[in-house]
């Protein structure tokens, strides 16, 4: 049995745990996956998040994913931050560079067990801050620089890849370069206010490939996640995590305690509980009903019988689901195009399903990026707000329909 | 679990071998946790950051009993491992030993 087939049906605890600190943001991206902005009142108060930390450490959950919201901004970060290395729980948080001053970088660097990662989705102001907003490249650059300057070994740079950047990736890597960063590409998902913009942001078909070609060469020096797996139908299976492991070994927990299934998944179908519940985050992950499900054998659905299948694996299950396709059926971004006659195919009037979770702020400001303040209310997208969404779902149905892996 | 699983246990790929002595004592890395698993152990190394598995149940209990045995060896036998699969584990530990997972101790 290889190694995947043992994650698919789940493993004690998790691997890849992202846990979100806080839904307040200084920024607005276009694309933000769990569609942050301003700060959620029952956000878990520093006590609640160190008996979270407690509990990872007793479930040897080695080491996490912080992420936001911009984390930085909670008062109490660095504070959890040392705890939770006290506590033997690496971490590894996101930041989109707002606090990494001189004096921030110096003592980052003396700790062991961080690593950092610098967002930019642009290898210039021009494109970075059309889906950031302004000002945030520089931000951004400047983090960079104060780490670079103070010694810090290899911090992150993620790049999330969209129409727009394809063509800098090259670039990406020579800014990774110049600052001792480790690079990192990671996919776009529909997720968050993802959704809103995915279809003037994510790679178009000749773009997929052309990355594809791109990690085929320099993958060994990239980090990817689990972002491409369905690339590696066009050949070769791409290094990285080749699965989709939402609820096995990938899961999140937002600024509220609550578990999901997956970063990218922020939705009512894939909440599995709360860690604030009786038995805490080990229950939720050991025993909820969700990750139960998950964790069961799948079948490929319209995918099975495609050679691909055993490599692709149908893609990644939120990219389908606020796409509004089938959980077993090919991905949006299939490679052999089966994705894009989905989409064509879904109809007019389809209901693309909509998180309840956001965080937005409403009223825009001059930070704000380009590309959001262009998407907000387009005509054409007024119909998802429809008070209908929604209705049709039923009581018993979880609307949930299982990801293809392997079986 | 096959003798394959067995030689790609240490998951750290080939290392530098010809220092691992199975005639001499080793342990466990205090460097490093173990993770039980349904298929074996999620290993962690503190110093390196590597995330490894020990894909068997068996290589789990040598890795273990590595420091109550005066060389590989004898861990090896005191696991139960069949004499025909020693040359796979001996293998797997090699590659263990070169990423830090295990060391020898004086
Ligand atoms: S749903 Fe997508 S992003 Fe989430 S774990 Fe699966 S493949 Fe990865
Ligand atoms: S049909 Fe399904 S398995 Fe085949 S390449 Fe497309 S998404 Fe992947």
């Amino acid at each position: 049995m290889k190694l995947v087939d043992h994650f698919q049906y789940g493993l004690n605890s998790p691997i890849c745990l992202t846990w979100e600190l806080t839904y307040a943001c200084n920024l607005s991206c276009a694309h933000c996956l769990s569609s942050s902005g301003r700060r959620d009142p029952r956000e878990l108060s520093t006590a609640e998040a160190k008996g979270v930390i407690d509990e990872l450490q007793r479930m040897q959950v080695f080491y996490i994913n912080i992420g936001g919201g911009e984390p930085t901004v909670r008062p109490d970060f660095w504070e959890l931050l040392d705890y939770s290395i006290d506590h033997n729980v690496g971490v590894k948080f996101s930041t989109n560079g707002l606090k990494i001053d001189k004096k921030r970088a110096a003592q980052l660097a003396a700790t062991d067990y961080v690593d950092i990662q610098i967002s930019i989705d642009g290898a210039t102001p021009e494109v970075n801050d059309y889906v950031r907003g302004p000002g945030s490249y520089d931000m951004a650059i400047r983090a960079l620089e104060n780490l670079a300057e103070a010694g810090f070994a290899q911090p992150k740079i993620s790049v999330v890849m969209t129409r727009q950047n394809v063509d800098q990736l090259d670039e990406f890597k020579a800014i990774a370069d110049k600052y001792g960063a480790q690079l990192r590409i990671t996919r776009l998902r529909p997720s968050g206010r993802g959704a809103d913009v995915w279809d003037e942001l994510h790679p178009l078909p000749g773009q997929q490939k052309q990355m594809y070609d791109w990690l085929v060469d320099r993958g060994d020096q990239v980090l990817t996640g689990d972002s491409f797996f369905h690339l590696s139908a066009f050949g070769e299976a791409l290094p990285g995590l080749n699965l989709c492991g939402a609820g096995r070994v990938v899961c999140l927990i937002d600024p509220v305690g609550d578990v999901y299934a997956c970063p990218f998944a922020i939705h009512e179908n894939f909440l599995a509980g709360n860690v604030r519940d009786e038995g805490g985050f080990q229950k939720v992950w050991e025993s909820s009903e969700l990750f139960t499900e998950l964790r069961k054998p799948q079948t490929g659905g319209a995918c099975s019988s495609c050679m691909h299948y055993d490599s692709c694996q149908g893609g990644c299950m939120a990219a389908k689901f606020f796409t509004g396709l089938p959980l077993d059926g090919p991905d949006p971004e299939c490679v052999r195009g089966f994705g894009e006659q989905a989409l064509a195919a879904r109809g007019e009037g389809h209901v693309i399903p909509k998180s309840e979770v956001d965080h937005s702020r409403t009223k825009l400001g001059k930070k704000s990026p380009v590309l959001l303040q262009l998407s907000m209310g387009r005509p054409d997208r007024a119909c998802e707000t429809s008070p209908l969404a929604g209705l049709g779902a039923s009581e018993t149905d979880s609307g949930l329909r299982l990801p293809v892996a392997g079986s | 679990m096959s003798t394959k699983s067995a030689e790609s246990a240490g998951a750290a790929g080939v290392g530098d071998s010809s220092v691992f002595d199975p005639g001499a004592p080793y342990r466990c890395s205090p460097q490093v946790s173990l993770r039980p698993e349904p298929f074996g152990a999620l290993v962690y190394h503190f110093g390196t950051r590597k995330l490894s598995f020990l894909k068997t149940l068996p290589l789990v209990e040598v890795v273990k009993g590595l420091e109550h045995h005066p060389d590989v060896h004898s861990a090896i036998a005191a696991a139960g491992v069949e004499e025909a699969q020693r040359p796979a584990y001996l293998k797997a530990l090699a590659g263990l030993a070169a990423s830090g997972t295990i060391e020898a101790r004086q």
